[in-house]
């Protein structure tokens, strides 16, 4: 660089902090652990968080997508053209979000409807993949809502996968441990909202606290009806005790049109039964008799090492390290 | 654009034709959401393909492809038929009343004066009558037969709803909806804005689609208000700028021209540049040529830029063809006539029409120079990538040199966006290797050719020994002193012509603005438009005021707008003609009694009275021109004309080909091919993924659209047997790509003239044998070598293919 | 730091992805006493903030680049992070596909670092330096420009046209950049100049 260069206005505090700021929250606001039975609890109740996806303001450009790598700086593969403008054709776990294309002819009005929803978890109040979750402490909870995976305590079990309503964790095929959207725990904890929400062009993703963005539903659930939606609504499923990432669809009625979307979702039964109970290798049986060929290779070999994730559980219960688990061993 | 960004936010109706903002645009697009949001406004799109920005519009219109302007005339049409015209701003503001000389006319889809062999008008006759005083001939009644109205009136009649679904393919009912939601914004307090791209321009009649619909806004009232106005999305981030700044063949900056060969001398110049008022005491602001001319000779070549010698008027080449647009060069280079060129930040392998023939041109280069951050196609034609660039780079001669440029995260200056606002930016990181700076390589090649030409002497030295170079570091100007050349200075006091012992500017001041700017060698300019970006006041482009009085979007302390940081073009036009707000709920300006007062700077002499100055300042009628004389050369008013590859023959004239007046040149003509050959209608266009050729470089974005595909109806899918996700071949007369299938419902088939079904094949533009995505074929194969006929902008948007199944490309390194 | 200060500013977030009226219910009252655990710390701590304009469209979106030291004071800087600039009333820290993933752009292992010059016939570029490069353009240049400007046209007029170099500018770069071409093209006399408003 030579010469001088022009003085440079200070940027504005309401974007990201480049001094170091406290979290303001932390572990001390869990109000879940997975595989822990015994969690303090919280001695304060944070304001409850959501993200409210506006599909009918979404305009399938991906913003979202690539603002979650760059932030979260992962690295999804260079695929194919399958025939659709999904890409990745699913999530990764270096895709943590992924926008879901329907071209749908509404039956009503014989018009094209080109539904678009962003994909990606949902921070379920009742969250199905903290249930089933059989290391301690790789999936939390914290009271505003977030559900954080730890992937320092996670074992590459798959459990998660199963116990998903939503179908969102995925299994690294180089470490073997689950990743899935962290509502951006680490901005949220600064003030900042997610980053897909930030990116987000025409801000149909928000962020704020649930009953607000709540109330903001209401107003563009209004607009839509105005419009001739006459099924416009949220979607914040009782199921799963409500979700953390809510939509807004045009036809709350039909789900299932975008994407498939859940109509009900909620835990599967055999989680719940899971949940009772304490024996690691117990629900490693369990998980692989009761799933059977759908997600084969994920159980398949997480039965294969169930002793040895057995043994790391206990570890972790005692307090030491777990290393992290060989490749080689894992690769089948 | 006439408005910015932030004004869309103020708008009633956004139409989206010729342009896809949602997906090109989606940050500006944001202010569309925000509209409708809150304030309740509609979006229409009119587009071959149901796009993302279709997706979240309240209604949505097929169209087939290059039949804009026979929907948009269809609309006025609708509008005068059923008396949806805001009378008063029509009558007062455009050229409505305005007589039209005798012996103008139109039939069979030409206009009067055409001469078949030249493939040109003669267009005396497309002008006003002049009266004994001077001025033009106006009926203000509009009973006059040759008024303009009555003549528009009668132009758009053929356009009925009928024949606007025999061109277009638009279902009537469909193009009725629309035409009834746009005609309701002709009260005053109801705006429409349009937004448009490369839909529009890239098309040999593309400028005439744009008058199509400025004329609707015109006749809507809905140029110079907010949440107005005809909004050209543009494309590239400085492709304003480059604009303003006269980096084309026919332009000086700031929308000078450059000379003619007619035009031997200044004076001879400057006889057809006085443009004199055509109606009493309008502004006609034209008539300040000689000032921003004379201040730019003096930019260029300070002392030497003297009275005598013309201001060094021979310095400037002088053209003996309208320009040398991009096609010509190319067509002249592919003739052998073309020894070098230099790529500055361009990629004309992909970008340019016809990629066989550009293959062809590059080779019979001598030297060809790139600067770029990135690898680029054209740096490499030479190299062979299989049947993705299937060269012998044994045959071709061409040396070609590399060099590597910093990136906008490495750079400082300003940008120019659609909204012509001109940003400043700071560098943040350190370039790569060797990279340098566009102005550094710049000024290295001018050192190093002023040293040869001092060394050697050789052909005509003056211009570039006398080229001002006066620069802290000659090696590499700094931002601010060039932005500061642009502004231009007071060369000697500037004294108060009414008092001159007052001095307005004291020597080596930078001036306020363009209105300091004089023709008698007393100051210098680089760019008149853009005067008044860095004055004594500092640098106004950097500038971050984010206040927003009323919410009008101006936001005029931030960075600088050019002309005189107004926002909103002819804003003077909100206003009637007692100078009250058409919407006083919206209002951009006022008139106080004695002056213009409100939230944009006004564009109009301050004190220039309502009823007497009309809006339209830089044209010498002082209104708008619904009939456009004789300054397009392919008509005053738009008519539809089909493309030069179409599906269907032209409804008006079956024997008309494409444009009548867009230049075709005789080695192009075997390259163009029929519908019984090429029975499909393919247009090109970019991807929200994707920005041209350089996110394919980009991992991430590559990762979110990899592969080049393109997209087809089920129908048409059924008819060739195609599968989604399938390997197809598309041919051209001109060449042959491979891609995969996307198979949608986005894209239907359409139904023309009598019942003929027009199928619709959709190419995305971003693939080449670069960077980090799938290589691919490049859609600019396929598409003809044929421009616009008034700027030369390429066809892209409508050419002939045919499509069948095929099998994966051949496995290449 | 002042982390009041900090705290009022995060108030005004409203299209910086949080809603306005979110922020102070979220827990900030309890910063202070607050322990990282499990909450990754913000990976832009320490890094340099600089206002930019995004380089793709021209919609010209505001971003902040985050680096890993301070070009403005001489150091070495390396990109580490893009995101929208809140402040900026275009795009009010949104970004598109392509804006929000600039740092990959910068970073692109297909940037180019060096000059290179391919010879006649070659399959190949060679690395060379700027000297060799810049001397070799304008000799080229020169040489093509003498062989072949057009002085005056049949009729005696002083035309000046240099038409067998033609030259195509680039519309992402500065209007200072923008306007240095200019001067250079424009006084060589080359006539096929141009840039992207027509493609």
């Amino acid at each position: 660089m030579s010469g001088t260069m022009a003085e440079q206005p200070r940027t504005a505090v309401s974007n990201p902090p480049v001094r170091a700021l406290a979290a303001n929250f932390g572990e001390q606001d869990l109000v879940r652990r997975s595989a822990t039975g015994s969690l303090p609890a919280p001695q304060r109740q944070l304001t409850p968080v959501a993200k409210l996806i506006d599909v009918s303001k979404c305009i399938g450009c991906k913003a979202c997508q690539s603002a979650c790598i760059e932030w979260n700086d992962t690295d999804p593969a260079v695929g194919v053209n399958a025939g659709v403008y999904e890409n990745p054709h699913d999530l990764t776990d270096q895709m943590y979000t992924l926008m879901r294309f329907t071209e749908w002819v509404n039956p009503e009005t014989s018009n094209l409807e080109w539904l678009i929803r962003k994909d990606g978890c949902m921070h379920c109040a009742d969250p199905g993949c903290l249930k089933a979750c059989p290391a301690p402490g790789a999936i939390v909870q914290y009271t505003n809502g977030i559900v954080d995976f730890i992937q320092a305590n996670c074992i590459g079990c798959g459990y998660c996968v199963k116990g998903c309503p939503f179908n969102i964790p995925r299994i690294s095929q180089a470490d073997h441990r689950a990743y899935k959207c962290t509502l951006c725990s680490d901005r949220v904890a600064v003030g900042q909202g997610p980053a897909c929400a930030k990116a987000c062009p025409t801000q149909a993703i928000v962020f704020g606290t649930k009953e607000d963005m709540k109330k903001h539903a209401d107003g563009r659930i209004a607009d839509l009806k105005s419009r001739g939606f006459a099924n416009a609504g949220l979607y914040d499923p009782p199921g799963v005790g409500g979700t953390h990432v809510m939509y807004v669809l045009h036809h709350a009625d039909k789900p299932g049109i975008y994407s498939d979307l859940p109509e009900n979702p909620r835990i599967s039964p055999l989680v719940e039964t899971w949940k009772g109970m304490t024996k690691y290798v117990g629900l490693a049986v369990m998980g692989f008799a009761a799933v059977g060929s759908i997600v084969h290779g994920i159980f398949g070999r997480a039965n294969r090492v169930a002793r040895e994730d057995e043994e790391n559980a206990e570890k972790l219960v005692d307090g030491r390290p777990v290393p992290p688990p060989a490749s080689e061993e894992r690769a089948g | 654009m006439t408005n910015s960004w932030t004004d869309i936010r103020n708008t009633d109706l956004v139409v989206v034709m010729g342009g896809n903002a949602a997906e090109a645009h989606p940050c500006g697009f944001k202010w569309v959401t925000e509209a409708k949001a809150h304030r309740g406004a509609k979006l229409i799109v009119v587009d071959p393909r149901f796009t993302r920005t279709a997706s979240v519009a309240d209604f949505y219109a097929p169209i087939r492809q290059g039949t804009d302007i026979a929907f948009l005339l269809g609309v006025i049409n609708h509008c005068i038929r059923n008396d949806r015209v805001q009378w008063e701003y029509t009558k007062a503001f455009t050229n409505a009343s305005f007589i039209v000389k005798e012996g103008f006319g139109y039939s069979d889809g030409l206009f009067t004066g055409y001469d078949e062999e030249k493939r040109d008008y003669d267009r005396t006759n497309w002008d006003y009558e002049i009266g004994e005083d001077g001025f033009a001939r106006v009926d203000p009644t509009l009973q006059h037969p040759r008024c303009v109205w009555n003549l528009l009136k009668q132009h758009v009649a053929v356009y009925t709803p009928e024949m606007v679904q025999r061109i277009c393919g638009t279902p009537q009912d469909k193009f009725l909806r629309v035409a009834q939601m746009i005609s309701e914004c002709s009260t005053p307090t109801r705006t429409m804005t349009s937004m448009y791209a490369l839909g529009w321009t890239q098309h040999s009649h593309g400028s005439q689609n744009i008058r199509a619909m400025a004329m609707l806004q015109l006749i809507l009232g809905n140029i110079g208000v907010r949440g107005g106005g005809m909004n050209a999305l543009r494309g590239h981030s400085n492709i304003q700028g480059l604009t303003d700044l006269g980096l084309m063949s026919h332009l000086l900056t700031g929308y000078l021209n450059m000379p003619t060969e007619q035009e031997v001398d200044y004076a001879t110049y400057m006889q057809s540049r006085q443009f004199r008022p055509l109606r009493p005491g309008q502004t006609s602001y034209w008539q300040n040529y000689s000032k921003f001319f004379v201040s730019l000779q003096k930019a260029m070549w300070g002392d030497a830029a003297r009275a005598e010698n013309d201001w060094c008027y021979d310095y400037i080449s002088k053209l003996d063809v309208p320009s040398y647009d991009i096609l010509r060069m190319f067509e002249l280079m592919n003739q052998g006539r073309v020894n070098g060129y230099i790529c500055q930040g361009f990629n004309p392998l992909m970008a340019f029409p016809d990629r066989g023939k550009c293959t062809a041109a590059l080779s019979k280069l001598k030297f060809l120079v790139t600067m770029d951050p990135l690898e680029t196609e054209t740096a490499r034609f030479w190299e062979n990538h299989g049947e993705f660039n299937d060269v012998n780079p044994a045959s071709i001669r061409t040396e070609v040199i590399q060099l590597p440029t910093t990136c906008f995260a490495e750079d400082e200056g300003s940008l120019t966006n659609s909204g012509r606002w001109l940003q400043w930016f700071w560098p943040a990181a350190t370039p790569p290797g060797e990279a340098r700076k566009d102005i550094w390589i710049m000024s290295q090649i001018f050192l190093r050719m002023r040293e040869l030409y001092r060394k050697e002497g050789g052909a005509f030295p003056d211009p570039i020994l006398n080229l001002s170079w006066n620069y802290h570091d000659p090696n590499e100007p700094e931002a601010e002193e060039l932005a500061k050349e642009i502004n231009g200075r007071a060369l000697v006091d500037l004294t108060d012509p009414a008092d001159p012992s007052r001095v307005l500017v004291p020597a080596g001041k930078q001036v306020v603005n363009f209105s300091q700017l004089r023709d008698d060698g007393s100051t210098m300019c680089g760019c008149w438009i853009y005067s008044g970006c860095f004055n004594e006041a500092g640098n106004n482009m950097a500038r971050r005021g984010t206040e927003d009085p009323d919410g009008t979007g101006a936001y005029l302390n931030w960075t600088f707008a050019w002309p005189l940081n107004r926002r909103t073009l002819y804003n003077r036009a909100s206003a009637d003609l007692q100078g009250k707000p058409w919407d006083p709920s919206r209002k951009l300006l006022e008139w106080n009694g004695t002056q213009w007062t409100g939230y944009d700077v006004p564009d109009i002499g301050p004190t220039s009275r309502p009823d007497q100055v009309m809006p339209f300042i830089m044209n010498q009628e002082g209104s708008a021109r619904l009939f456009s004389r004789g300054m397009m050369r392919d008509g005053p008013f738009p008519a539809h004309m089909e493309p030069f590859e179409s599906p269907v023959p032209n409804v008006l004239n079956p024997r008309m080909r494409g444009n009548p007046v867009a230049r075709i040149f005789q080695s192009d003509v075997p390259r163009f091919g029929n519908s019984e050959e090429f029975p499909f209608a393919a247009t090109t266009y970019r991807l929200t993924e994707h920005f041209h050729y350089w996110t394919k470089h980009n991992k991430v974005n590559a990762a979110l659209q990899p592969e080049f595909f393109v997209e087809i109806s089920h129908e048409l899918a059924a008819m060739r047997g195609i599968t989604g996700g399938g390997w197809v071949r598309v041919w051209s007369k001109r060449g042959s790509v491979k891609a995969k299938a996307v198979v949608t419902r986005r894209i239907q088939p359409l139904n023309c003239d009598g019942g003929r079904v027009v199928h619709v094949v959709g190419i995305p533009i971003h693939w080449g044998f670069t960077g980090a995505a799938k290589k691919g074929h490049s859609a600019n194969t396929l598409s003809p070598f044929v421009g616009d006929a008034n700027i030369e902008t390429p066809g892209f948007k409508a050419f002939l293919v045919n499509i069948e199944p095929t099998t994966p490309p051949g496995v290449v390194s | 730091m002042n982390i009041e200060l900090s705290r009022r500013g995060l108030l005004k977030v409203a299209g910086a992805g949080v809603a306005a009226t979110s922020v102070t219910a979220m827990g900030f009252g309890e910063a202070e006493a607050a322990v990282i655990a499990h909450v990754r710390p913000l990976k832009l701590v320490n890094t340099t903030e600089t206002r930019n304009t995004c380089t793709y469209c021209s919609v010209a979106c505001g971003v902040i680049l985050y680096s890993r030291g301070d070009v403005r004071k001489g150091e070495h800087a390396e990109l580490l992070h893009v995101e929208g600039d809140a402040d900026h009333p275009t795009n009010l820290g949104t970004l598109c596909p392509k804006g929000a993933a600039l740092r990959d752009f910068v970073r692109s292992e297909t940037r180019l670092s060096f000059p290179k010059i391919r010879r006649p016939g070659s399959d190949r570029f060679e690395q060379v330096s700027w000297d060799v490069a810049l001397d070799r353009i304008a000799r080229l240049m020169k040489d093509d420009r003498d062989a072949n400007f057009i002085a005056r046209n049949q009729a005696g007029t002083a035309v000046n046209r240099w038409t067998t170099t033609g030259m195509l500018a680039a519309s992402a770069t500065t209007n200072e950049t923008a306007w240095t071409t200019f001067k250079v093209a424009k006084t060589l006399g080359i006539a096929g100049f141009d840039n992207q408003a027509r493609v």
